[in-house]
């Protein structure tokens, strides 16, 4: 009978390491919920470090964005390409960020066609860290897109009464904001079935939302019914809440309803999406 | 019943449905700690619907089991921390090294840095995957893959291990590697539980075997006792002309007993449990005229045992992750 005789070149030469790399190592406490969810934001930074190219969508998007809104619209909305960028500059920070927060979704969607997700879930961790992690390792993203805007705004000649303050407090509040909605498109990033259609689905909702608000126009221009809704937009108010910080006349109204809107977003989604993690 | 158990696995009536298929459908099975345990069944026969239940990522539908004295759906958190998982689509990141993927598994248990870090050490070297411990694990080879994934669940040694496939897509020196690694597992005091398609690692590595199809365990024993029920072993042949094989078949029934005719339109295969009965019984095709390509006297395939146990071969359903495995040929 052939008994498979395992030959020279197997593991025989470092049988004695194998052994001792086997032999028990003692099981130690449980990592704690904030050190499980950063152990899984530094993934998400090293596949940063391995792959720069993936940070090109958060880079080059948000450039084409403030060229093509102060050049294109500029002149023909505000008169001036300088005071349109003075006005649209809080908005294309809104809408390029929240724009990121639909890859979130996306990438755990691709995560999900992976068996490493298995071993996570199986893991004695804190059920939501793998999510909370990639999510801070996203803000990291986030904070940059943010801060892509901004300095090229600087380079076009914006200037801001808020000063430095004011532009890395609204920069701050996009970004807490952001953190919130992207556990909307992390959970439809686990109901969908591919990573395009959440992708589809994610521009579908955010494309509209973002366009109905002051982040480009003065509602006050537009049709009644729809400046209505231009103002009730929680995008809106986030705008508002961005420009007042780097104008230097900070809202603490708006700054507090877009802080409990994405506590909101967060309390709903966030054990949504647990749920369905450690389903699918 | 209690944590005092023996039994390492205990499952009564598991059932899971998935529509209008049912995966797995009434599994009882019963693992000895410090045992390995082989579940062994075709494509589609809901091992891996068995193991993610057990492993605490799938809820039964019905039924209900204890992994090492703990409920599977109510203690769910004490079993993750006692078992790992080596899933069947390798369970490491492709897209960090292999070093990475240790320290995070290991910073995930609780290791602290420094000791993360030397323990990834530790285990890269005693695996063969030191010189490819910077590299990014999507370029690995399909070996490569599962010893880092076997390393990635011993980080911390576990007192029980799913293993879902562990040598599928592998070439017989990476199948060897695996094998000696689970044989030096087995030497601790882990338990094991193991699915695989191949009769041959069942009865390598596992005290007991259930076979099992369409969701339900059709037999069960020792490696010993399987195949006294399905013959000890069996004599392939391959032919040059298929055309020649009704002929063969022939020859082969007459000398040694019903012969069986293998997917393979060349191939069929004979029980056959004594070398010098099969050798003449080769000689004899020989004298006959029929060319013979190969042959070889071994263990019965999975087909045979199939055959034996339910009078019909194992009706395969293509697999969408075998196929995937299997492409990842070492690069
Ligand atoms: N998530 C799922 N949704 C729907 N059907 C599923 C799902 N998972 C498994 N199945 C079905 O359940 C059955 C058992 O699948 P399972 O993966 O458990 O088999 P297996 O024995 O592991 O097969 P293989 O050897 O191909 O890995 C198959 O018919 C499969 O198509
Ligand atoms: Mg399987």
């Amino acid at each position: 009978m052939n008994m498979t005789t395992p030959d020279a070149a197997t593991l025989g030469a470092d049988e004695e390491a194998v052994r001792k790399a086997i032999s028990s190592t003692a099981r130690p406490p449980k990592a704690s919920p904030l050190s499980a969810a950063l152990s899984f934001g530094w993934r998400g930074m090293l596949k940063v470090k391995h792959v720069p190219e993936q940070l090109l969508d958060v880079t080059i998007t948000p450039v084409m964005f403030v060229l093509m809104f102060t050049y294109l619209f500029g002149g023909a909305i505000a008169g001036s390409t300088g005071e349109y960028l003075r006005y649209i500059l809080p908005g294309i920070l809104v809408m390029s960020v929240l724009f990121t927060t639909v890859y979130s979704g996306v990438a755990l969607n691709t995560d999900l066609t992976k068996g490493v997700v298995d071993r996570f879930r199986s893991l004695p961790i804190w059920r939501p860290a793998p999510l909370v992690g990639s999510l801070i390792g996203d803000s990291v993203r986030y904070l940059i897109a943010g801060t892509v805007i901004i300095v090229l705004g600087l380079a076009l000649g914006y200037r801001s009464d808020g000063g430095v303050g004011g532009v890395l407090a609204a920069l701050g509040l996009v970004v807490v904001f952001a953190f919130g909605l992207s556990w909307v498109f992390t959970t439809i990033g686990l109901v969908m079935r591919s990573p395009n259609a959440v992708m589809n689905a994610g521009f579908m909702g955010i494309f509209p939302v973002t366009f109905l608000s002051n982040a480009f126009v003065d509602p006050e221009t537009l049709p009644a019914g729809l400046e209505a809704f231009v103002n009730a937009n929680p995008i809106s108010i986030l705008v508002d809440a961005a420009r007042g910080l780097m104008e230097g006349n900070p809202s603490v109204g708006d700054i507090g309803i877009v802080l409990a809107t994405a506590a909101i977003l967060t309390l709903v989604f966030a054990p949504l999406t647990t749920r369905l993690y450690q389903r699918a | 019943m209690t944590s005092q158990s023996p039994l390492a696995i205990e499952a009564t009536g598991l059932v899971k449905v998935f529509g209008e298929t049912r995966a797995v459908d009434g599994v009882d099975l019963a693992v000895r700690s410090g045992s390995v345990y082989g579940v062994l069944g075709p494509n589609g026969a809901g091992k891996t619907t068995a193991i993610r239940m057990l492993a605490t990522l799938l809820r039964p539908d019905a039924g209900s089991a204890r992994v090492l004295g703990h409920d599977i759906v109510e203690e769910a958190d004490a079993v993750r921390s006692a078992v790992t998982l080596t899933g069947q689509l390798a369970s490491v990141d492709e897209d960090l090294t292999g070093r990475e993927n240790l320290i995070l598994v290991g910073r995930l248990l609780g290791l602290k840095r420094a000791r993360a870090k030397n323990r990834s050490t530790e285990l890269l070297e005693a695996f063969g995957l030191a010189e490819a411990a910077t590299k990014l694990v999507k370029n690995y080879s399909g070996g490569m893959r599962r010893r880092l994934d076997i390393a990635a669940s011993i980080v911390v040694t576990p007192r029980l291990m799913f293993l879902d496939e562990p040598t599928t897509g592998l070439d017989p020196r990476s199948r060897n590697q695996v094998w000696d690694i689970i044989r030096m597992l087995v030497a601790g005091e882990t338990t094991i539980l193991l699915c695989t398609q191949y009769l041959e690692e069942a009865d390598q590595l596992a005290d007991g075997i259930a076979v099992i199809d369409h969701g339900k365990v059709i037999a069960e024993g020792t490696p010993g006792q399987l195949k006294a029920s399905v013959g000890a072993g069996a004599l392939h042949v391959r032919l040059l002309d298929p055309h020649q094989r009704p002929e063969a078949e022939r020859l082969l029934t007459r000398d040694l007993g019903s012969a069986f005719l293998e997917p393979d339109p060349a191939a069929l295969s004979v029980q056959c449990a004594d070398a010098d009965r099969g050798a003449e019984a080769i000689a004899g095709l020989t004298r006959a005229g029929v060319k013979i390509a190969d042959f070889s006297l071994g263990q019965p395939s999975l087909d045979e045992v199939f055959l034996a146990l339910t009078g019909h071969p194992a009706e395969t359903e293509p697999s969408l992750e075998t196929d995937a495995i299997e492409e990842e040929q070492p690069a």
